[in-house]
């Protein structure tokens, strides 16, 4: 048998098949010449999945740390309140829409502003709002009975809401970001979201222009989720610089926050968790 | 010049089987006038084998057992002759409308359009067959032998010049009577006693003595009859109404059953936008409501029986999809119910010209507008309609200050695009013109332009603070412990006010405060509204 690799590593996590010499395609056809092995490609010659169109994350810093985000990919960045997570959210937010793409954000705790949204440049006609919050949900019929209406009506949560919501986004297609706030939803809620729905929203974005970006407190996608971004408040520089001196409130103003984010998983890059971290400032 | 005549035989009973196709296998009567007085007004092929005639009246024909009775509906009967406008309106410009089943239109000059003469008749039997109704075409030199011919003869006829005589030669006399009054049962009892039955029989008669025994009125039928007339074409200019009607023989109760009406109605509706090349933006439903049953919408008595429910449904784009309607239409109706039952049904569009794209290859990907719509539709269904669209700012700091509003992306335009890029350029070339904060090519914020989000709470949390040397020192808050705790920091206040010359006027001190949670510090914008004297937390910095 030859030694020569089939595939090579030749930059870091994309494996290209290399010509094979002729004496492995020799040793190939006398295996494919094998009657059990009929049928079966070797394995230079499996499809390999072309790496995603990486687009800018709105902040230079995360592009510089991760290459932006992927196009058919699931992006999560988890983080504390008051880490940084909406302003990236509203960055990418902005970005999407100048580039004129067709954006929707599925705010399952209704906690969007958009004052703040306005000052980070998102274009308002690009964007889709999707506001979920508790309803009461009727199965309609021309006649209403009393007595029926009441066994129709049913209590649905934001997090199931946002589920439905997403799907019907994901088949309607065409959106260039798709982003799923979960920043508020209590951790133990979050979680209770099923794998399945996760690998759902996976394999529906795969294959299309679209940026599945989900926000939230703890990483919820786990494996669905192909870049994974920690961001925590590296130190709130207004308030840290400002504690000790005994200045009085009205001289003093919020100027921004300090973020640091950090790469905990990258099926693109392939690099450990942990090992690469940015900061950014925010301003007010 | 050639001329072509639609002709729908039995046109009451088309018009009903246009909107119940499945009768058409079945013997159906049309039935006119008060119970218990109904007669026979026109009866299908399978109902005139069965021995139907009309003039019957209903004692008599009730014994037929299969036989389906109808009502006449002139809403539908006026519906079905639009329809039939439309048929012809979409071949030719010059239309007459010479009786409510009777269309005469011209087709000079559309034989380099659609083809030859056959090809033309068969092609308009076609799309009155698609518009629901099965019509008889004939195509002649002249408006009046066409009429005969379609009349006569049913099918499609194409008949020659110069055989015009020969081709009407075996039709009955009674053909060149369209109503029967009285001159006319007496001319045909004239010519029965002659022995006159074939319009052959009288295009054989000597001129000079028909004018002397029937004067004018026979000279007129013999050349009707020999296929020599000539007038000119009456055109119309019809209204461009589109509106479909089902009068429901029962009550309907259920959504389903009137999904499937609904279904049938788009349908017709589409095919007639479609005929028109023309698309619509607006769909107006119109329900009547029976309410003398129970629902819970029923009037006192003593009101009027019937009451209407009326929804529209517009769009952002014109679009002639007849499944998207439908699921729009049902989507709504889920939503907004008509709270009983449904008796009549009165479906229109608004015609609008048709959506012209021209998609790039290089631009951004877009929801389709019909997919979108209903995306949209359902997404409302899920979370409601007034939590779902796009939003705009309104010109106010009232907080909250915005409204939703209908998602539509604007389409992209290659001038607009154009212009943008211009006037990039220009500001490349100026180089005393400010810089972008965005750069072009990326749309990337520097750190340093990143700003800082506020997340809001819907409804705001309403806390309690104590105050220390005039600014809050800390907050409570039992139900989460993350919002209470000793204020690390405090900013402020900010006061702002606002309306007060209205009646929901406001006012209120703004702090930014940091406090210390169980693992990080969290930063909230705390309020005070000085009108009622309320704390109450904004929303966190995040």
């Amino acid at each position: 048998m030859s030694s020569l690799p089939l595939v090579s590593s030749a930059a870091p996590g994309r494996f290209i098949p290399v010509a094979a010499s002729a004496r492995s395609m020799l040793v190939l056809e006398r295996l494919s010449a094998i009657p059990k092995l009929a049928g079966v490609a070797p394995a230079a010659r499996l499809y390999v999945r072309p790496a995603p169109q990486m687009v800018s994350s709105g902040v230079r810093e995360i592009d510089a740390l991760t290459g932006g985000f992927p196009r058919g990919c699931l992006t999560e960045i988890c983080g504390p309140a008051s880490s940084g997570r909406t302003s990236v959210l509203l960055a990418a937010l902005g970005a999407a829409t100048r580039r004129r793409e067709v954006c929707a954000l599925v705010d399952i705790s209704d906690a969007f502003n958009p004052h703040s949204a306005a000052a980070a440049g998102v274009n308002f006609e690009k964007m889709l709002w999707v506001r979920c919050g508790t309803r009461l949900q009727k199965s309609g019929s021309p006649q209403r009975h009393r007595d029926t209406e009441k066994k129709n009506e049913k209590i649905e949560k934001p997090v199931e809401q946002a589920l439905r919501v997403i799907d019907l986004l994901l088949q309607s297609g065409g959106f260039g970001l798709v982003i799923i706030d979960l920043g508020d939803t209590p951790v133990k809620m979050a979680r209770r979201v099923p794998l399945a729905s996760w690998f759902r929203f996976q394999r529906a974005v795969e294959h299309t222009a679209t940026v599945l970006f989900v926000i939230s407190q703890v990483p919820c996608a786990q494996t669905c989720a192909s870049l994974l971004l920690k961001v925590s408040g590296k130190k709130l520089s207004a308030v840290s610089s400002q504690l000790s001196a005994k200045t009085p409130a009205h001289a003093q103003r919020l100027h921004g926050l300090q973020i640091q984010g950090e790469l905990l998983r990258s099926r693109l890059e392939r690099k450990p968790a942990g090992s690469v971290t940015s900061a950014f400032v925010t301003k007010v | 010049m050639p001329f072509a005549c639609i002709f729908v035989p039995n046109f009451p009973v088309e018009a009903l089987l246009r909107a119940e196709p499945e009768l058409r296998t079945q013997p159906l009567a049309v039935l006119e006038g008060k119970a218990p007085l109904q007669k026979v007004l026109a009866v299908n092929e399978n109902a005139r084998r069965a021995g139907i005639d009309p003039g019957m009246t209903k004692l008599q024909i009730e014994a037929c057992t299969g036989l389906v009775l109808r009502a006449r509906s002139l809403p539908q009967e006026a519906a079905a002759h639009a329809a039939l406008l439309d048929c012809a309106q979409s071949f030719s410009p010059r239309v007459e409308d010479a009786a409510c089943d009777t269309i005469v239109l011209d087709l000079a000059g559309l034989q380099p359009l659609f083809g030859p003469l056959p090809k033309i008749a068969l092609a308009l039997a076609r799309r009155a067959s698609d518009l629901g109704l099965k019509a008889s075409v004939a195509v002649a030199g002249n408006p009046d032998t066409a009429a005969l011919a379609a009349r006569g003869f049913s099918g499609v006829t194409v008949i020659l010049e110069g055989t015009e005589a020969e081709q009407l030669g075996s039709l009955p006399v009674e053909v060149l009577f369209e109503n029967s009054t009285q001159k006319s049962s007496q001319l045909l009892e004239t010519f029965s006693r002659w022995g006159i039955r074939k319009l052959r029989d009288l295009a054989a008669l000597p001129d000079v003595a028909l004018s002397e025994r029937l004067g004018q009125d026979g000279v007129y039928l013999q050349k009707l009859a020999r296929g020599i007339t000539s007038r000119t074409l009456v055109p119309v200019e019809p209204l461009l109404v589109f509106e479909e009607v089902i009068e429901l023989e029962y009550p309907l109760v259920l959504l389903e059953p009137l999904a499937f009406l609904l279904g049938r109605l788009l349908e017709q509706l589409c095919a007639r936008l479609e005929s028109r090349a023309l698309a619509t933006q607006e769909l107006r439903l119109c329900l009547e409501l029976d309410n003398g049953g129970t629902g819970v919408l029923a009037r006192p008595s003593g009101a009027q029986a019937r009451q209407s429910f009326q929804r529209t449904l517009r769009l952002p784009v014109p679009l002639l999809d007849s499944r998207t309607f439908l699921k729009l239409l049902q989507l709504d109706l889920k939503a907004h119910p008509p709270g009983a039952p449904i008796v009549e049904i009165h479906l229109a569009a608004e015609p609008v010209r048709p959506r012209a794209a021209q998609h790039g290859l290089f631009l951004p990907p877009e929801p389709e507008p019909e997919k979108l719509e209903l995306t949209l539709a359902r997404i409302a269904g899920i979370v409601g309609e007034d939590k779902v669209g796009s939003l705009a700012l309104l010109d106010t700091h009232r907080h909250e200050g915005f409204r939703m509003q209908r998602f539509a992306p604007e389409t992209f335009s290659p001038q607009r695009h154009r212009g943008t890029e211009e006037i990039n350029h220009k500001r490349a070339m100026d180089s005393s013109a400010p810089e972008p904060a965005l750069s072009v090519a990326g749309g990337c914020l520097g750190g340093d332009d990143l700003v800082t989000a506020l997340r809001i709470f819907r409804p705001p949390v309403d806390i309690a603070v104590t105050m220390q040397d005039g600014r809050p020192a800390h907050i409570n808050y039992p139900k989460n412990k993350a919002m209470q705790g000793e204020i690390l920091w405090a900013a402020g206040p900010w006061r702002s006010s606002g309306d007060w010359w209205e009646q929901q006027g406001w006012a209120r001190d703004e702090w930014d405060i940091a406090v210390q949670g169980e693992t990080v510090i969290a930063l909230y914008r705390l309020v005070r509204d000085r009108l009622y004297g309320k704390w109450f937390l904004e929303g966190t910095y995040d």
